[in-house]
């Protein structure tokens, strides 16, 4: 063991630096085959799906797409005969039904986004004030009150489910898209209070100092100085909040049933003739995690700061 | 500056420069603070005065009876209400282990600097960002004897038929299957944070332990855990807290069963509240967890500022 750091105090040594890199290369390509078997399920057959042994290679089909937009039901063999109208009604012809109309992912997944993106922008809009407030006033108990922000995240979301129900069957807020931008708002403002305060304590105070004398106001100061240096804070944070309002379940799938459905509940349900249809079910799966693959991407100097609220930053 | 100054219109900032920064504060933090109160603070106190009724939501036209303490006196004496917080007092215990150990081996590896170790910490990191319930669901299907990727690699590795490996059918084996798939997902969430807590630590201490003779394994046990462990400390607070009010992944990939083998507290309390319809009682104990949670998180954090200080 000495004898491998002998030359050099504190750079590992290649070997131990080619054996790291296998241990961490297998680890990596394991956690990742889930992920890539449920791309290739997406594009299997039902009966491909289900083969034993699981087919590595196979015919790709789209039929798992198919079936994920639409619902299909089973007609006469004088009707399966006519000619198809779609590709998709082609495929479905193949297994004896037809194409019935559009199913219910296209709106599930709209509603997604409509109530990721509106609670994403109030937490943000009500975070950065939030925060800018912290960061720059002398604010009476800033301590507790950051301490009660975030403690608002601790409450098990079926605890605050079962008032929250109530309280909207009250108000008319059930199963509505206001409802849910409302709740979601609620959870992120504390992640973007916490975030946001730290990345404007990190813009000098000067800059804005020497704003305000030249004439700006505190306003102004805020617009046209804090904001635009804050830019990358605001973008993470924006990530991140959208994520969590992208990914949540719990909320969603007790406070929604039908119209303000959000995809995380909806896409378990997708079911096929005989059990869950598992191509289908990786096809939605697939283009559910596809944004968030991209954001990961884009994020990974920032995911640090956004997993602990700020406390480590690197 | 001073002529841009005076040349914007400044309607709305004149509004604003009588306001002293005591007002304006306010002005700035009070919609966050209303919004709060709104959908947690009301709730939550509503939450508390139905745990001292037997309110069913599913009969909201019944009159509404004070029945004091006896809704945490029942649960309290609810045999099955231990059993689910053993089950989750299970659960976290060995996600964090196992989450600890792996995160942390990882990070030490990655640290490591080979070429190439920033990609590959980023595949390493996706499965932390996506959806526990959309992912979850899908690992019913990994898990699925024969025709499931987990049975056939398993049965592959250790020759047993890959039908007899039934991780969600079998009592004894279902609670693995959500260790499984939660250490999966948030190893890389710790070691993420353990890496941090690695890179932290400046070179010029290694260099004098070096200079000092101090063996690579005593330098791993004098410098490296200890000066990492606040960082270990609080990836451990975050997943604790987590794991402790469980319940998309788990709610997807068992539901709690077969039977209660994995009915952590966060499934009991969805089962009481939104199936049994026993508003009064699941708010008691929605309570009770919520001051759980919250009681042992302000503990820890105290242990978590003593080992910071040393």
């Amino acid at each position: 063991m000495s004898l491998t750091t002998a030359h050099s105090v504190v750079a590992p040594t290649a070997l131990s630096r080619r054996i790291a890199a296998t241990i961490v290369i297998v680890y990596a390509l394991v956690s990742i085959l889930p992920l890539l078997w449920i791309f290739a399920t997406s594009l299997k057959t039902p009966p491909d799906s289900i083969a034993y042994p699981p087919k590595l290679l196979f015919q790709p089909s789209i039929e798992g797409y198919c079936n994920l937009f639409t619902t299909r039901t089973r007609q006469t063999p004088e009707y399966i005969t006519s000619p198809a109208t779609s590709f998709c009604d082609q495929v479905t012809r193949s297994r004896n039904m037809v194409i019935a109309g559009p199913s219910n992912f296209v709106p599930r997944f709209v509603n997604s986004l409509v109530i990721a993106f509106g609670s994403t922008f109030c937490a943000v809009f009500l975070g950065t004030l939030a925060a800018y407030g912290f960061s720059r006033f002398k604010v009476p108990l800033a301590d507790d009150l950051l301490f009660f922000i975030l403690s608002t995240r601790m409450m098990p979301p079926i605890a605050v489910a079962i008032p929250i129900y109530l309280m909207y069957r009250e108000l008319g807020l059930s199963d509505s898209a206001l409802g849910m931008i409302l709740l979601y708002t609620a959870v992120n403002v504390s992640l973007a209070v916490w975030l946001l305060k730290g990345f404007i304590d990190e813009i000098p105070r000067e800059y804005e100092e020497a704003a305000m004398i030249d004439g700006y106001s505190r306003m102004q100061a805020f617009w046209r100085v804090v904001l635009p240096q804050a830019t990358t804070g605001i973008a993470a944070t924006s990530i991140f909040c959208l994520i969590f309002a992208w990914n949540e379940y719990a909320f969603a799938a007790l406070l929604t049933s039908g119209t303000a459905q959000t995809a995380p509940p909806f896409i378990p349900t997708i079911i096929g003739e005989g059990g869950q249809d598992w191509p289908a079910v990786a096809a939605g799966t697939t283009i559910f995690l596809i944004p968030i693959l991209v954001f990961t991407v884009l994020l990974r100097k920032q995911l640090l700061r956004g997993i602990t609220f700020g406390a480590v930053r690197k | 500056m001073r002529a841009a100054a005076r040349s914007t219109p400044a309607d709305i900032a004149k509004r604003f420069r009588g306001l002293s920064d005591r007002a304006l504060a306010w002005l700035f933090i009070a919609p966050t603070m209303v919004l709060l109160l709104a959908i947690n603070i009301f709730p939550l106190l509503w939450a508390i005065w139905l745990s001292f009724t037997n309110y069913r939501a599913n009969r909201a036209n019944e009159v509404v009876k004070n029945v004091g303490l006896s809704n945490y006196q029942r649960i309290l004496g609810d045999g099955d209400i231990w059993i689910a917080m053993q089950t989750t007092a299970h659960f976290v215990f060995w996600t964090i282990t196992l989450e600890t150990l792996i995160g942390f081996g990882l990070a030490y590896l990655i640290d490591r600097k080979f070429r190439g170790h920033a990609f590959w910490t980023t595949i390493i990191l996706v499965p932390m960002m996506l959806s526990p319930a959309v992912v979850g669901n899908f690992w019913r299907f990994l898990y699925q004897p024969q025709v499931g990727l987990f049975a056939y690699v398993v049965s592959f590795v250790t020759g047993i038929p890959s039908a007899q490996i039934d991780l969600l059918g079998s009592v004894g084996s279902a609670p693995w299957a959500i260790v499984i798939v939660d250490t999966w997902m948030w190893t890389p969430y710790v070691m993420l944070i353990c890496l941090a807590g690695l890179r932290s630590i400046p070179d010029y201490i290694y260099e004098a332990a070096e200079v000092d003779r101090a063996s690579p394994w005593r330098q791993f046990w004098s410098i490296t855990l200890p000066m990492a462990l606040p960082f270990i400390m609080l990836a451990v607070l975050f997943r604790g807290i987590e794991n402790f009010k469980m319940f998309d992944m788990v709610n997807l990939l068992t539901g709690g069963g077969p039977g209660s083998a994995t009915e952590v507290a966060s499934i009991t309390l969805k089962r009481q509240a939104f199936e049994s319809w026993r508003t009064g009682y699941s708010s008691a104990f929605a309570i009770i967890l919520f001051v759980a949670v919250f009681g042992l998180a302000n503990i820890y954090v105290k242990a978590l500022n003593a080992v910071k200080q040393r």
